[in-house]
């Protein structure tokens, strides 16, 4: 293993602008002649708009304009004129149908509301003013005449009878009722099952807050008639794709988008969403650059939460523990318009991972989304394989506990043990060793050892807990014809263009990503272990639309497994061209050319030409004819995948209840996941500690609350608990490996993982602390107060 | 409009400015050191922590006007030219930042944090002390890890940081 190469712990390249303070965020842009923008929001769940007063708000200082729903139409062929037709919506991305065959009713979704808000945050009106505290103050004086109208936000009502329709006309709130799996054969199994597991649970919903809040400039170059957009995006060019084929401002070859320094996504920040949409209208309607940045509480009401499932779920066993069927019903909120994936969170990402890393003959779930006056709900860390996993191990845990088995024992009697192996959810898993990581996470745990901490802290007056999770998740997504079949409006293969330069430099242009993630080094990496170059050599270019031909972004855990196998085609092919390069230079035979640590060699004799003078060699063109060979040193691959890919791993939690107190203190984290082939080790972890503080914080601290009025009491950091430094111990990180073989490089994803593995770790561990199973996330303090006292109460009786 | 007069990085600098302008927009603002962040609007992420006179203060939450005669250090004036605080060349040692955005806030505070509590810092110091800052991408683990090495570093090595 060389010092920069594929698993090498190598510093991060990207990190001196950003210890430095010279990161490039978008809101750290701004454009000659800007104005700002500013979003009037609904302060309603649901009301009907009567009228729009801005008379007074226009004569507020430094507005340049004020613009409402009735005025964002679409822009006559070549001129400044506006046709009476609105621009498009914003649109939801895969189609899911119900299970009698229709297609999901997507309401409709314009960037500034029309005639209704159905949601606290909803964009009324934008003011665009000189300065954002002049837009702000004008803001204040627009008049809105709201009629309001009755409100659900509740996940398990908004289907009930009388309940008042987000959207009018779509009946009981219901998007889809979506099935998946043999419902038959699993009735079957319960029907002869030895005893059946019955959970009732609620997947909270959360805000995903990246620390970068969003934030978007639209330009427009009148001479060239083209746009620009500086956005806080995951995947620049679907956005592209979108705001050209759907919301049709721009075509896309007139649209540049640029996603520079992104600080943070978790999901958030896939989505297309109305401010931007909004600022590009904006730019051309006023011929200046327009910039918004949301500020916190922006966040909170309108980026697109996540999770909010309520579900009821069980388990059939036989009489020797082996589980043989599985069944859930899910209500999963999708908020009040249909955001950009939100349609396949709790279809496609959700139940085809029900199977978790068990065999499980039979199963079959129903899912049925619902509107609700809240904010859209879409994908966030994990999206949909969190939930599937808070299930699985939430039952099989408590199957264990209820037919008398130990939980690893159940588990271990229960793994996959053999791959490939066909689930009874369409996924396939390629390769894994669920028992390898088990025991590498009993042995790193000392879980030996636990019987004496339990009992050590209960000479303290403490309860102690330990909690498994052993999750699987399906990533790298994904194979363009399998998403396609499922309802995919995309395809989700991967780009990359290697560009090397005539003094030997090298840039790669990828259609991933990079928001922390650090592409600059790992992929750089790659290059460096290919092609036997200092890594300093190599930059990774990203998240502009002009530069990178097309991509599909960061997310899903895709970056590694598809993006850099995108990378790794791209420089086979430059590697090819070096060999032919290299042959008329050392007028050898092409097929005698062998390519090693950066060295062109011809066999059997010491004759050899570096990397980088076979570049130089392959821009000057001395050496070869243009017929023979094309002169110049550039290749492009896109690469799709053969199949998802599937790490897996345990984690395992170890806390400590104050029953005085109700306060949880984590004592012990221990993960080990089988994240495949990994290229930089120090990165993977990181991203491990990163999922797991997630998934703690949907455990313990995090939850989106809606009052009965349908205003977001948690929208600020204030009311919402984000998780603090002081919530975690050191954890405890190990891996195991089977490579994936779905791509060269051997590679699963490791993203998501910790988010994935680790609320139902910490629910585990609680309730096995507490002895009961009744324990909803978030287990606050005064929630596991309550539940204390009570076992305190039911001792002293 | 009201003007005010401070010492940012070690250069004089003034303006003239709406009353209510905060130190982070007086800083991103006017004077384009877009190295503070603002991560939230209730004073609680800490990605706008600078050092005011020496000590942490969180940006969003300080008039500018307030800072009259005074000195401001950044994240951009941390380092010695292009030679790293130690704090920072720890937050990278230590693989202590993904996105970044939360980065200037907290080696800012680690900073102080040295400068308050003294070199030798345990992991439990580190993470009390950490309430006033948040990230979203570590879990903290690298964070608390970069801190306590850049903490060592900083009594170690000679101090190099930029005059405050």
């Amino acid at each position: 293993m060389s010092e920069t190469g594929i698993g090498a712990r190598v510093q991060r390249l990207e990190d001196r602008r950003f210890i430095t303070g010279r990161g490039r965020y978008t809101d750290d842009i701004n454009r000659p002649g800007q104005a700002h923008a500013y979003f009037l929001r609904s302060p309603h769940p649901h009301a009907r708009i009567r009228a729009i007063d801005i008379a007074d708000a226009e004569t507020a200082p430094g507005v340049v304009a004020i613009f409402t729903g009735r005025d964002i139409k679409k822009f006559a062929p070549d001129s400044d004129d506006l046709l009476d037709e609105d621009i498009g919506g914003l649109i939801c991305g895969w189609m899911i149908h119900s299970k009698d065959g229709s297609p999901m009713k997507a309401g409709a979704h314009p960037a500034l509301a029309k005639d209704v808000v159905r949601y606290v945050g909803d964009h009324v009106a934008v003011v665009v003013a000189e300065t954002l505290r002049q837009a702000q103050d004008a803001a204040e004086r627009i008049v809105v005449d709201y009629e309001e109208l009755p409100s659900v936000t509740h996940t398990a009502k908004a289907r009930d009878a009388g309940q008042p329709e987000v959207h009018e006309g779509i009946a009981r709130n219901t998007v889809f009722e979506w099935e998946l799996g043999d419902k038959a054969g699993t009735e079957a199994a319960f029907g002869t099952a030895a005893h059946v597991t019955t959970i009732d649970l609620t997947n909270n919903r959360l805000v995903p807050n990246p620390m970068e809040p969003r934030a978007a400039i639209g330009e427009y170059e009148e001479g060239d008639d083209a746009f620009t957009l500086h956005t806080t995006s995951q995947n620049p060019h679907v956005a592209r794709l979108i705001i050209s084929a759907f919301v049709g401002l721009a075509p896309e070859h007139k649209l540049r988008v640029v996603a520079p320094d992104v600080g943070g996504g978790f999901g958030s920040k896939i989505f297309v969403y109305a401010e931007e949409v909004i600022c590009l209208w904006a730019a051309r309607r006023l011929k200046r650059p327009v910039k918004w940045a949301s500020d916190r509480t922006e966040a909170f009401l309108c980026d697109a939460h996540g999770r909010d499932h309520v579900t009821r779920a069980q388990l059939a066993t036989d009489r020797d523990g082996r589980i043989t069927g599985l069944r859930v019903h899910t209500i999963a909120n999708l908020g009040a318009y249909l955001s950009t994936f939100a349609s396949s969170v709790p279809t496609y990402l959700y139940a085809t991972l029900l199977s978790g890393q068990y065999a499980i003959p039979a199963i079959y779930a129903e899912v049925d989304a619902v509107y609700t006056n809240t904010a859209p709900v879409d994908a966030y860390r994990g999206a949909g394989r969190p939930e599937a996993t808070f299930v699985v191990e939430r039952l099989v845990e408590v199957a264990a506990r209820e037919i008398g088995m130990d939980p690893v024992a159940f588990r271990r009697k229960n793994f996959v043990t053999s791959f490939p192996h066909q689930t009874p959810v369409i996924m396939a898993y390629d390769a894994g060793d669920y028992d390898a990581a088990l025991t590498k996470a009993l042995s790193l745990h000392d879980y030996d050892g636990y019987a004496g901490r339990k009992a050590e802290s209960r000479a303290a007056g403490k309860l102690r807990g330990i909690g498994f999770s052993a999750y699987i998740e399906a990533c790298g997504i994904a194979p363009s014809q399998a998403v396609g079949s499922l309802g995919a409006g995309v395809g989700l293969w991967e780009s990359a263009e290697v560009r090397v330069n005539p003094t030997g430099n090298i840039e790669v242009l990828t259609g991933s990503h990079s928001h922390g993630q650090g592409h600059e080094t790992t992929f750089a990496q790659l290059v460096s272990h290919r092609l036997g170059v200092p890594i300093e050599t190599v930059k990774i270019v990203h998240g502009d639309t002009d530069k990178v031909q097309f991509g599909m972004g960061t997310y899903g855990s895709r970056s590694g497994a598809v993006g850099m196998s995108a990378i790794n085609k791209a420089l086979e092919k430059i590697v090819a061209k070096g060999k032919k390069v290299a042959a008329h230079v050392m007028e050898a035979s092409e097929g005698d050319i062998e390519f090693k640590d950066g060295q062109f060699r011809v066999a059997g004799t010491d004759k050899s030409l570096a990397f980088g003078d076979m570049a130089l060699q392959a821009y000057i063109a001395h050496k070869f004819s243009g017929q023979d060979l094309e002169p110049g040193l550039k290749e492009g691959a896109f690469w799709d995948p053969t199949n998802f890919t599937f790490p897996a791993g345990v984690h395992i939690c170890e806390l400590e209840i104050d029953p005085e107190t109700g306060v949880t203190t984590i004592e012990r984290w221990t993960a080990v996941d089988d994240f495949g082939n990994v290229i930089n080790p120090m990165i993977v972890e990181g991203q491990v500690h990163g999922g797991i503080a997630q998934g703690v914080g949907q455990a313990l601290l995090e939850g989106a609350h809606y009052d009965a009025e349908g205003q977001l009491v948690t929208a600020s950091f204030m009311d919402y608990c984000m998780p603090r430094a002081h919530d975690f111990p050191t954890f405890e990180v190990g891996m195991t490996v089977t490579e994936c073989p779905s791509n060269p490089l051997g590679m699963k994803g490791c993203g998501e993982a910790g988010a994935i593995a680790a609320p139902p770790a910490v629910i585990n561990a609680l309730t096995e602390a507490l002895g009961h199973e009744n324990v909803a996330m978030p287990a606050t303090p005064a929630a596991i107060w309550k539940a204390a006292q009570g076992l305190q109460r039911m001792a002293a009786e | 409009m009201a003007s005010v007069s401070l010492t940012v990085n070690g250069k004089a600098v003034s303006g003239d400015i709406d009353p209510r302008t905060l130190l982070v927009q007086f800083l991103r603002e006017t004077l384009r050191l877009t190295g503070t962040h603002v991560g939230c609007d209730t004073s609680q992420c800490g990605a706008c922590v600078v050092h005011l006179d020496g000590q942490a203060v969180k940006a969003c939450t300080t008039l500018a006007v307030q800072c009259e005669g005074a000195h401001v250090t950044t994240i951009e004036g941390l380092a010695n030219g292009a030679e790293l605080h130690p704090m920072q060349a720890a937050f990278r040692e230590h693989h202590g930042l993904q996105c970044g955005f939360c980065t200037p806030g907290m080696i800012m505070s680690a900073v102080d944090m040295v400068n308050r509590l003294g070199h030798d810092l345990d992991d439990h110091t580190i993470r009390e002390e950490l309430e006033g800052n948040l990230c979203r991408c570590t879990g903290y683990h690298n964070i608390v890890k970069s801190i306590g090495a850049g903490a060592r570093a900083m009594g170690t090595e000679p101090m190099k940081v930029a005059a405050e």
